[in-house]
């Protein structure tokens, strides 16, 4: 915490001192104009954005069902977050697939420029080292708002044309808190691929270590927490209350340790309005409770441990990429 | 600091772990000199020069580089001091000239003054065909004169070269040696070059210090050093007719210490400076035509095999 508290500080310091190299913008523009020729970026992106739509569009067009369950409200943004017939949901593509876009963009960030020789000429410039690595994260992170923005703008066209229902304004700001949380977790998974590229020297190794983790964290981890959870508590026929609570609660507890679940709750709630908890729900809690839409900003103030947690995530992970690489030895 | 010199080095020393790169070194470059560094693989230069850049930090000593702490201060430092590294890289799907506009940009080149600074530049270096290549596609000659202009783009007052002639045609050798002495002699500018090429060395730098194992044996100008391994100095000369070479007259000069063939060369051996006039003389008197005459010992080749075999004995022998 100190350290993040010393990066800060000196973040501060040396943007207002009269020393500020003005590096970082000419090295944000020109990351900005290689990842936006870069072929990767772009067939990443229309990954994404197939798969988005192809399930936006199956959701849509199983709206019947949707709007017959619970009601016309909400409907534009309840369609992300809904699967249709034979596909899983948008947010369900999203929280698998950003994780990809992210990795993609950071891996190579720092230790292809070692490799090619143009880090040290980079570095023999009058800019400070704090100026490549920020001017490099901003600019991907630039991208990636700029393409959930776009796609999920036009996917929202989509809804509007396809449903034929205009948006309330609450939904226009879910929609808008859900993009963003899109951005954070995808923003999660550059700064670790970028972690990886200053610590690995080879571009293939922080590759594979970032698929690996990702690879662990949203797939293994879930199955992973719930074998925890059924050793512990094992849910048998006679198995009490108690120990079934327990069960969930462990499950639910190590499975939050991966940013994709966290993502997939947060997206849930926003995008859900009817989701009111969650937790385990008791009959006695939920007796009586009145059945409808949960306010917005209810709604945020159960997702806001999930953002906090994202969010402190990547700024720490980025922190840790910025420490190493201001303190890396040119040639090791 | 002494107003004279520009790079004023005093007991650095820098560390990898067990490994001493670069052991207590002292030395000071004035301004407008061209310096060269010489030494075996892993003598230390490049850390030496990484050092003054900024880019690595010392593990104890001092450095100061016109008068600022590159450690402390490196932006300033590297405002005005341009560096070649020894495996220059640039951006491969970029043209040579785009690399080098972003060079400008990190500079601060005003944009207005960009355009002009960079085509008179491809065309000193030889690029302008190439200019609008990707780098991909250069050859490691092309890449080398690229980082020429790389470096004199920011229009330094030092520049460091680390073995800039590396895979450098003759001609293009040629021309970076010319403008490195423009550099140096005309525009003022100090230049710190580290080279295995003796020879090019020998030509355009006014002093050398040879590294041997992190440590400066020796540093100077190039006669200074020669006086300095003197004594043992032999003259080689190959004059004609062979048979006419008045070795009883040779061998009686005050000096002397023997006469040798070594294949189609005479080798005298002895005090070659105050010798060697007084030889020519003797063999002119007998008529012989002089082909080749040379004080060995006063070249670099021979000062610089002198120094390494000292300062590495212990392991290269
Ligand atoms: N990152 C590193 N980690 C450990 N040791 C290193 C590192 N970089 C260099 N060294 C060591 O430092 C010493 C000096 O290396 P340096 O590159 O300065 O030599 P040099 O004089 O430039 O050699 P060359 O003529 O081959 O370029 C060598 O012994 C080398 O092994
Ligand atoms: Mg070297």
């Amino acid at each position: 915490m100190d350290k993040l508290k010393d990066f800060l500080l000196k973040k501060f310091k040396s943007s207002s001192s009269e020393e500020n190299s003005g590096g970082v913008k000419v090295v944000f523009i020109k990351e900005l104009a290689d990842q936006l020729s870069s072929i990767r970026c772009l067939i990443l992106f229309a990954l994404i954005a197939l798969t988005g739509i192809v399930s936006f569009y199956s959701a849509a067009s199983n709206i019947g069902a949707v709007s017959e369950d619970s009601g016309a409200n909400f409907i534009l943004i309840r369609l992300f977050a809904t699967s249709g017939t034979s596909l899983p949901s948008f947010t369900w593509f999203l929280s698998l697939l950003g994780p990809l876009v992210g990795l993609s963009m950071g891996f190579d960030a720092i230790n292809a420029e070692q490799n090619s020789g143009t880090l040290t000429r980079l570095l023999a410039q009058p800019i400070y080292r704090d100026d490549v690595i920020n001017g490099k994260f901003l600019a991907r992170l630039f991208i990636l708002a700029l393409m959930t923005f776009a796609l999920g703008g036009f996917v929202a066209g989509m809804g509007i044309i396809l449903t034929g229902v205009a948006p309330e304004g609450e939904e226009i700001v879910r929609l808008l808190i859900y993009l963003l949380l899109s951005i954070v977790y995808m923003a999660f998974w550059l700064a670790l691929s970028m972690l990886f590229s200053v610590i690995f020297r080879q571009t293939a190794t922080s590759a594979l270590s970032g698929i690996a983790l990702w690879l662990f964290l949203t797939i293994f981890l879930p199955i992973f927490a719930g074998m925890v959870a059924d050793t512990l508590y094992p849910i048998t026929d006679k198995a009490d209350a108690l120990t079934q609570l327990n069960n969930i609660r462990i499950a639910q507890g190590i499975s939050r340790l991966s940013p994709s679940t966290l993502y997939s709750e947060a997206a849930i709630t926003i995008l859900s309005p009817s989701v009111r908890t969650l937790g385990p729900v008791l009959m006695e809690q939920a007796y009586g409770a009145i059945p409808g839409f949960l306010p917005l900003g209810q709604s945020l103030l159960l997702i806001w441990p999930h953002l906090t947690g994202l969010i402190a995530g990547t700024v720490i992970i980025f922190g840790i990429t910025y420490t190493l690489f201001i303190r890396q030895e040119i040639r090791a | 600091m002494n107003g004279q010199n520009i790079i004023e080095i005093q007991n650095l020393t820098k560390r990898y772990g067990s490994i001493t790169a670069v052991d207590n070194l002292n030395l000071s470059i004035s301004k407008g000199e061209i310096f060269g560094l010489l030494g075996p693989n892993g003598a230390g230069k490049t850390t030496t020069i990484l050092m003054l850049m900024g880019l690595s930090e010392p593990t104890s000593g001092s450095i100061s580089v016109a008068g600022l702490n590159p450690t402390r201060e490196p932006i300033k430092v590297k405002r005005i001091v341009g560096y070649m590294p020894d495996s220059i890289g640039f951006y491969g799907d970029m043209t040579g000239r785009e690399n080098l506009y972003y060079t400008a940009k990190l500079n601060r080149i005003p944009e207005e003054r960009q355009d002009d600074l960079i085509d008179s530049l491809l065309a000193k270096v030889g690029l302008k065909d190439a200019a609008d290549r990707k780098v991909r596609e250069y050859s490691r000659g092309m890449r080398q004169r690229l980082g020429v202009a790389d470096v004199l783009l920011k229009d330094p007052e030092v520049v460091f070269l680390d073995e800039p002639t590396l895979g450098l045609d003759p001609e293009g050798t040629a021309e970076l040696l010319d403008i490195i002495t423009e550099l140096g002699k005309k525009e003022g500018k100090t230049v710190l070059i580290s080279s295995h090429l003796l020879h090019q060395v020998q030509a355009i730098c006014d002093r050398v210090g040879i590294f041997v194992k992190g440590k400066l044996v020796a540093a100077g100008t190039i006669s200074e050093l020669a006086q300095k391994i003197g004594g043992e100095r032999a003259i080689e000369i190959k004059a004609s007719p062979i048979e006419a070479f008045p070795s009883d007259v040779v061998r009686s000069m005050p000096g002397v210490n023997s006469i040798s063939m070594q294949n189609d060369m005479i080798v005298i051996d002895g005090a070659g400076h105050e010798l060697a006039p007084k030889i020519v003389r003797e063999l002119v008197a007998q008529n012989m035509d002089i082909y080749h005459l040379k004080i060995r010992g006063s070249d670099l080749d021979d000062i610089y095999h002198r120094y390494f075999q000292e300062g590495g004995a212990s392991s290269n022998g």
